[in-house]
């Protein structure tokens, strides 16, 4: 268990696709100081990634979704919060557009 | 309205029947099924994983709203997760409507949107190596984007 100091809260990060496999974990638990935002997060973990095979094009394709709700970097995060970090999904079948390759 | 997130073969024939009712005049049916390549390279099979919560209320908004915006009688979508071999059904959407204009639009509309919102995502395995697919980018909306990561 990790312990939260006052001014500080924990969240829940979830990983999905690609990323779960960049992180090496499905989720994790990080401990973050009162105010951050999902802006602030995305660059803690963009700094913890940077010896990591994670391109900053990857990072600004990744979306956001606080306790299951899209979000946005401003949001401010809550102790307690299921933080959830998503590649650009690719449900369905195939791809609607096609990449022309010579 | 059937919206569903299943881990087994998607029975689309049972699906289909049960949802006509007397008042539609058209069902219009997307099966979405495991092709067997990707421009050229031979596929063996394909992995769906979901964001398992956010998805089945994502796919639950949807329908809703097609209801709302074609004016639809019902609408069915069901996605499969796990691994799913060559022709398997990975996507059912049904939907059901007095008018085939209607539900031919609903049914693009809901297959479009999914692939753009709903949290679900799928690694490809090839006779030579796998990738995970490139998704379209987030509608702008739902992006984090680029300012939370440089700011």
């Amino acid at each position: 268990m990790v312990r939260v100091y006052a001014g500080r809260m924990r969240v829940r990060v979830l990983y999905f696709g690609v990323l779960k496999e960049l992180f090496g974990t499905a989720e994790e638990e990080l401990v973050a100081p009162e105010g951050t935002t999902v802006g602030n997060l995305l660059r803690i973990m963009g700094e913890r990634t940077s010896n990591l095979k994670m391109e900053t094009k990857m990072w600004q394709s990744t979306a956001v979704a606080v306790n299951r709700e899209y979000s946005s970097h401003g949001a401010v995060l809550r102790d307690g919060d299921e933080v959830a970090l998503l590649p650009p999904v690719s449900g369905g079948s195939a791809r609607r557009k096609e990449r022309h390759v010579d | 309205m059937l919206i569903e997130i299943v881990d087994g073969p998607i029975a689309a024939e049972t699906v289909v029947a049960g949802m006509k009712a007397g008042s539609d005049g058209a069902v219009c049916v997307f099966d979405g099924i495991v092709r067997d390549n990707t421009r050229g390279r031979k596929t063996l099979y394909l992995d769906y994983e979901a964001y398992r919560e956010m998805a089945l209320e994502q796919m639950q908004r949807l329908g809703a709203e097609a209801v709302e915006r074609f004016g639809v009688r019902d609408v069915a979508m069901v996605h499969r997760l796990g691994r799913l071999m060559v022709g398997e059904t990975s996507v059912l959407i049904v939907v059901a409507s007095a008018h085939r204009a209607s539900a031919f639009e609903a049914c693009r509309w809901l297959i479009d949107t999914l692939k753009k919102t709903v949290p679900i995502w799928k690694k490809e395995t090839f006779v030579d190596g796998a990738v995970w697919v490139d998704g379209e980018p987030f509608p702008a909306e739902l992006a984090a984007g680029p300012r939370g990561v440089s700011e």
